[in-house]
């Protein structure tokens, strides 16, 4: 069936309002677009690493998940979400449980990226039939905005402050997606909040429908972070996609698949220009980094269609 | 009928795991433990259990999956030695706050610093005050024991904590000995089958797991778990009374050896229970009154027991064999010597540290720690009450040859 907006937002919601999350985040817009792509009628039981929307969702004694939840610490959720996983074919195999459910693990860059990617890693390997989002707002900002492997070259983070010698992140962001395809699971996905969430919804779909392992990397700006009015969060995640910052690709079963392609690509400063914590690369004399940054996008951007052109 | 056998002390705990077909097993190797999970692979691989074997990349993540196995209403169990449990540290709170029954075989080496595969009490000590039970055996058959009683303390509704069965490493995992086993049909009657009120799979409610627990609640929650541990003192008892009424082998919090009339006694945990044992029945051939207490239940803590059972005796020896660093004695002494504070007349007390790291301790060493011990109650005095045993020192050590 073909994806209708109006359909999809009228079923009801399973991740429920409420929650403490700041106006403008980026991580409650993608829980909400993933426990969408759910068929009514099927369970789930989520796994949540330790961070941002862990404390703003589950503070007891209230709850926004119409579904199971656990949450056990920063650096597991993939394994603890394993276990989950385990439960249900030995359950099922010993006739102990009926129903379908579904698996699924969500955590930010801090989560994914570093201090879990261990777990991830192996969870993933083993082949465990469950999902794992990240939902990637480039740093970690439940400690208040220290600086990850996923935070951008040049970011502005409190643990790499932007100051008279220094232009802020001096590291270039892990290509956390791509390490995942490396680990030859049967999908892979890269999103983030466009238009009619057609993009993510469909993706969500796909993943946790696909049996076996799957990762898909949500980008999901943080509005203290990034340092961005609310209301410009659509844009951002446009101009991620316009300038190929954050491009939307699909690994399919090893196949790589570009599903966007920029009329006419636009100027990484497009993207960089509406956020707080690259100003001061827009000051004179800092003209190279706003160079550094182009040279970095285009790169990765011609790697990435030679990857999917040669499928 | 019991099954007469010859078996490790790893073999008798994957042999009772295997009766018991737990759902979930999550594995990862560390010397000595290691055995246990590649004789578990095998059952595994005949198609003897129905577990769902999870090869995990760490120990971190083995008791991560025994959590997420046990939210949803799963026997889940592991087994780790030393830094394996050390690497565990963070998530064993979390499956003990979150009153998770799961059951952990736990093999005692030391901690690393420096790297050492041998055996003492570091790693669990270290886990000491992680909100899990802890049950010690002396040997082979204890740990099977053990083992088979652990699930049924831990699943009890009033207590639902986590626990750990312990076994001196290499010593007892790796001594093979002989064993009564018993038959898988009156294992499972035995153990019986868990199926708890809540899960996060098959309830008619969803459960939440794992909250954010602020000031106003988060101490309530800490107290209840106070509570299960205190709990878990009469559980444990009514465990071991109904194991002695099913297989005729008898378990306290505790095992006193020749202490009715002891003068002298040693407080200890484990394997070298058997070497005192042995000294005591020499000692007692001169006339000396030496008792010992084996404790069996380190955690919930037998703190009236204990002191009730050295309440007539003149001078003790609590052995630890872990260094607690306090520069005050091991955790065993700690505990012990608090336990006797409200005695009227409470025994003099003295702590030695052992066995660190594999060093052995044999009958005569034993024996004159008894000898110093006798020492005190003649002369009255107690000297230093945290002193080392069996290390090589520039000074003589404080106990003497003591022969």
């Amino acid at each position: 069936m073909a994806y209708n907006h109006k359909v999809e937002l009228s079923k009801p919601e399973r991740f429920a309002p409420g929650q403490r999350l700041c106006a403008g985040c980026g991580a409650g817009i993608a829980c909400r677009a993933i426990m969408r792509a759910l068929d009514e009628g099927d369970k789930a039981v989520v796994c949540n690493a330790t961070g941002c929307l862990e404390v703003s969702s589950f503070t007891y004694p209230c709850t926004s998940w119409e579904d199971s939840y656990i949450h056990a610490a920063f650096e597991n959720a993939p394994a603890v979400c394993g276990g989950v996983e385990a439960a249900y074919n030995v359950l099922r195999r010993k006739g102990q449980l009926d129903e379908t459910y579904k698996f699924i693990c969500i955590g930010g860059d801090g989560g994914t990226y570093d201090i879990g990617f261990q777990s991830l890693s192996g969870a993933m390997e083993r082949g465990h039939d469950m999902v794992y989002f990240c939902y990637d707002n480039e740093a970690y900002m439940n400690t208040g905005i220290q600086r990850s492997s996923s935070t951008p070259r040049f970011a502005n983070a409190t643990t790499t402050p932007v100051g008279s010698v220094s232009t802020g992140k001096k590291q270039d962001k892990k290509d956390l997606t791509a390490i995942m395809a490396a680990h030859h699971i049967p999908y892979v996905a890269q999103t983030t909040f466009l238009g009619n969430f057609k993009d993510l919804h469909e993706k969500a779909h796909r993943a946790i429908y696909t049996p076996g392992p799957a990762f898909v990397n949500v980008m999901a700006p943080c509005p203290r972070g990034w340092q961005y009015p609310a209301e410009l969060l659509p844009q951002i995640c446009k101009m991620a996609v316009e300038t190929c910052v954050w491009p939307l690709y699909e690994v399919v079963e090893g196949r790589w698949i570009l599903n966007y392609v920029p009329k006419k690509k636009l100027p990484v400063e497009e993207f960089l220009k509406l956020q707080g914590r690259f100003k001061h690369c827009f000051k004179p004399g800092n003209e190279w980094t706003i160079e550094s940054a182009q040279k970095y996008v285009d790169e990765k951007w011609e790697q990435l269609q030679e990857r999917c052109a040669s499928n | 009928m019991s099954i007469r056998e010859r078996l490790s002390g790893n073999e008798a705990v994957a042999y009772a795991m295997r009766q018991i077909n737990p759902d979930v097993f999550a594995a990862f190797p560390i010397t000595p433990s290691t055995e246990i999970p590649q004789y578990f692979a095998q059952y595994v691989a005949n198609g003897q259990v129905d577990t769902e074997y999870v090869t995990v990349e760490s120990e971190h993540s083995s008791m991560s999956t025994c959590i997420g196995a046990s939210a949803a209403g799963c026997r889940a169990v592991t087994a780790t030695s030393s830094a394996g449990l050390a690497f565990m540290y963070e998530v064993l709170y979390v499956a003990a706050s979150s009153r998770l029954p799961i059951t952990l075989a736990c093999v005692n080496r030391t901690l690393t610093g420096p790297i050492n595969i041998n055996n003492d009490h570091s790693d669990s000590m270290g886990a000491r005050d992680s909100g899990w039970i802890q049950i010690y055996a002396e040997n082979n058959q204890e740990a099977y024991d053990n083992y088979l009683q652990a699930m049924r303390i831990s699943e009890t509704p009033d207590v639902r904590l986590p626990i750990m069965v312990c076994q001196d490493g290499f010593i007892t995992s790796h001594a093979v000995e002989n064993i009564l086993l018993e038959e898988d049909a009156a294992v499972k009657a035995f153990v019986g089958e868990y199926h708890p009120e809540h899960a996060l799979m098959g309830r008619d409610h969803p459960l939440a797991v794992g909250p954010y627990d602020n000031s106003p609640y988060c101490m309530e929650h800490k107290v209840q778990q106070a509570e299960a541990m205190k709990n878990a003192k009469r559980a444990i008892l009514d465990v071991a009374a109904d194991f002695e009424k099913t297989f005729g082998r008898k378990y306290g919090f505790f095992e006193e050896y020749r202490m009715e009339d002891a003068e002298v006694a040693l407080v200890l945990i484990g394997s070298t229970a058997g070497t005192a044992k042995a000294c005591i029945d020499s000692l007692r051939n001169q006339g000396i009154k030496a008792g010992l207490v084996k404790v069996r239940v380190f955690r919930p803590f037998p703190f009236e027991e204990i002191a009730a059972a050295l309440s007539h005796v003149k001078a003790v020896a609590v052995m630890d064999k872990s260094e607690g660093y306090s520069a005050a004695g091991g955790p065993l002494f700690a505990e012990v010597r608090s336990a006797c504070y409200d005695l009227p007349n409470p025994p003099k007390m003295i702590d030695v540290v052992y066995g660190l790291a594999g060093r052995d301790c044999a009958v005569q060493d034993v024996e004159r720690v008894y000898r110093y011990l006798l020492k005190i109650v003649e002369t009255g005095e107690v000297g230093p009450r945290y002193i080392h045993m069996g290390q090589r020192s520039a000074r003589e050590e404080v106990l003497g040859n003591g022969l």
